[in-house]
């Protein structure tokens, strides 16, 4: 029974998260002993799921497929799992990722641990391991059902390259339901990084004293090529796009770079943000409790030294 | 229009997370419980919009034990018509939606509104486990459901980085995301009239566990922060460069 990983596509080309996926699957099929296989719809050159070390590519194909509906992929990523003899399914832990992972072990009858964030082991029966009450502690499932669904949270494991484009690359065609949900428009926000696929976050809270002063926050943005949020009030007063609200009741977020500026560290908001690689917190109070969840930290006040850090950024580029 | 209201109960957000001696359970010794943000703000209180604009009955239904009874409580004083509770304790989502789809099942309702996430297991699981069982279409994500007539929602859907709106025909499921609904705190009239609402306690059908928590553990204490002086940003930078390797 092969791992199954399912890789999303969005306009034709991958992104990192898919390629994090592709290399998670593989690392689960090395350690069962089986081959890793894997799945795309739409993707302009699926042999790039081969370098970060799927054995096989299969593209799905139907006209079903045009648009996401939750209920069509899963159908679809049944089928295919039942016709190519998987075990074990892989899923991003992304929008469409988390609409498919409950579906699908609904359909297949089967545990599923979503946003796992570490490679399962298979020493004591099928474990693994994910962060739970958000982030604050983890704890180790172990599926006894004969299949399982994982969803992989994002930056968890760095994409390895594993193998090459020269892959097997076939195409299945799936006979499929119309979909019963009409996606009639889809609105992004232009230019920038969606906040979940961010590397670099820069985030800024009510310390920053009203909506007109988010230029030193933009450009410093700009400088490190992240993208921008901010704390949950910020958002509610209408300062900032709501979509930028990170937290527990936000998006939760892990780049591998997250600054808070003026961001006090309520645990609701560390909640959202405390699976960072590295934080940086700059508060003009000692005291606020985000310094004891940071690597480092800048006391001071803001309005003085977020410029000197986008031109200290300047500098080094230049350098 | 009949919703049904899938409602959790979840550790306060302060809550301080600790676990028993052998750490295989959470400890609930102190903690206060809530209901879940997303069942509560937005799945709840939309579906009571609904019923306004429409008629109909909002019922919530909660899988757990008696103790759970203070927050169902909770949902009828904020205008749910009635609560189910189906006495089980189970161990993984998909015993939870089998309970919600078994129980579902029995009744005719035009859609079913759940949270996006449960804010202690972080499952996003059991809502697409739901629509499946009940084969129902379904919507994650909701931050907005208009319904100009019965026949038809127009729902916005928030992806990475945007949102997509969408049109589905009831009966359909969602899940329930900020923006849906705006917060709404019960008054002294809805606890009172609350205490008269039927609140039914059902006893489950067998459903298997797929999988169990073996273990918890609590994340490795961060180190002590490094402090940069203010007047050396160019500290920070090559920190970030050099030692975090982050840029
Ligand atoms: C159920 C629930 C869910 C919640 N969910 C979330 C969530 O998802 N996300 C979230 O963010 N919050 C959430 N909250 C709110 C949370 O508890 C805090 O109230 C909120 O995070 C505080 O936002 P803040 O840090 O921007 O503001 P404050 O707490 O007011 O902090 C502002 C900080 O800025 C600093 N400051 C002020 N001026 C300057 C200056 N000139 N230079 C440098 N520093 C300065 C201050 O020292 C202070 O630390 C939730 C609350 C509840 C009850
Ligand atoms: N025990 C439960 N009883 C009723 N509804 C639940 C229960 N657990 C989860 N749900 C619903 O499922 C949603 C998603 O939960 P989860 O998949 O655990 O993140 C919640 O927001 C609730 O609407």
């Amino acid at each position: 029974m092969s791992v199954i990983v399912y890789a999303e596509s969005h306009d034709g080309t991958f992104n990192k998260k898919a390629f994090e996926v592709v290399t998670y699957a593989r690392k689960t099929a090395d350690l069962l002993d089986t081959d890793c296989i894997a799945l795309c719809h739409g993707a302009d050159s699926p042999e790039q799921l081969g370098i970060y070390g799927a054995q096989k590519v299969v593209t799905l194909e139907s006209d079903a497929l045009e648009q996401f509906d939750a209920k069509t992929y899963t159908a679809a990523i049944a089928k295919a799992v039942e016709q190519l003899g998987g075990d074990t399914v892989i899923l991003q832990h992304s929008a469409n990722g988390k609409s498919i992972i409950g579906g699908l072990a609904a359909k297949l009858n089967c545990g599923s641990v979503s946003a796992v964030n570490q490679l399962p082991t298979n020493d004591s029966g099928f474990e693994v391991v994910k962060p739970v009450f958000s982030g604050k502690a983890f704890a180790k499932y172990s599926i006894s059902s004969d299949q399982r669904v994982l969803s992989l949270m994002g930056n968890s494991i760095p994409p390895e390259e594993m193998g090459s484009e020269d892959v097997d690359v076939e195409s299945l065609s799936l006979d499929l339901d119309a979909p019963k949900t009409k996606v009639v428009k889809v609105d992004k926000v232009k230019g920038e990084i969606p906040l979940p696929e961010a590397e670099i976050v820069v985030s800024a809270g009510r310390g920053m004293k009203g909506p007109d002063n988010w230029d030193i926050i933009e450009e410093l943005a700009d400088e490190l090529g992240a993208t921008t949020a901010c704390s949950r009030p910020v958002a509610d007063s209408g300062w900032r796009p709501h979509h930028e609200h990170v937290g527990q009741t936000g998006i939760a977020i892990s780049p591998s770079l997250y600054l808070a500026i003026g961001i006090s560290g309520a645990i609701q908001h560390l909640a959202g943000v405390n699976n960072s690689d590295t934080i940086v917190v700059i508060n003009k109070d000692p005291e606020a409790p985000f310094f004891k969840a940071a690597d480092y930290g800048v006391v001071a006040d803001l309005f003085d030294v977020v410029p000197r850090l986008t031109e200290a950024i300047k500098r080094f580029k230049a350098s | 229009m009949n919703i049904l209201v899938c409602v959790s109960k979840t550790p306060e957000t302060t809550a301080k997370i600790t676990f028993t001696s052998d750490n295989s359970e959470f400890n609930t010794n102190g903690v206060n419980f809530i209901m879940n943000p997303y069942d509560e703000w937005y799945a709840l209180v939309r579906a009571i919009e609904l019923k306004e604009q429409f008629g109909g009955e909002v019922t919530i239904v909660n899988v757990g034990p008696s103790e759970n009874d203070s927050v169902i409580r909770k949902g009828l004083a904020i205008g749910a018509d009635k609560a189910v509770r189906i006495n089980a304790e189970p161990k993984s989502a998909l015993e939870t939606a089998h309970h919600i789809a078994n129980f579902a099942k029995e009744g005719s309702f035009d859609a079913v509104f759940l949270g996006k996430e449960t804010i202690d297991y972080n499952g996003s699981e059991v809502s697409a486990m739901v629509a499946e069982l009940l084969d129902l279409p379904f919507v994650s994500f909701a931050s907005k459901l208009e319904m100009e007539e019965e026949s038809k929602a127009i729902i916005t859907r928030d992806i990475e980085g945007g949102t997509e709106v969408i049109e589905v025909a009831p009966p359909f499921c969602i899940s329930s995301a900020k923006g849906l609904a705006e917060q709404k705190i019960p008054n002294m009239r809805g606890i009172m009239m609350a205490k008269r609402k039927p609140l039914d306690v059902v006893e489950p059908d067998e459903v298997s566990a797929p999988l169990e928590v073996k273990e918890f553990s609590l994340p490795p204490e961060k180190g002590e922060v490094t402090l940069i002086d203010p007047e050396d940003m160019d500290e920070l930078v090559r920190l970030l460069h050099e030692e975090a390797k982050v840029i």
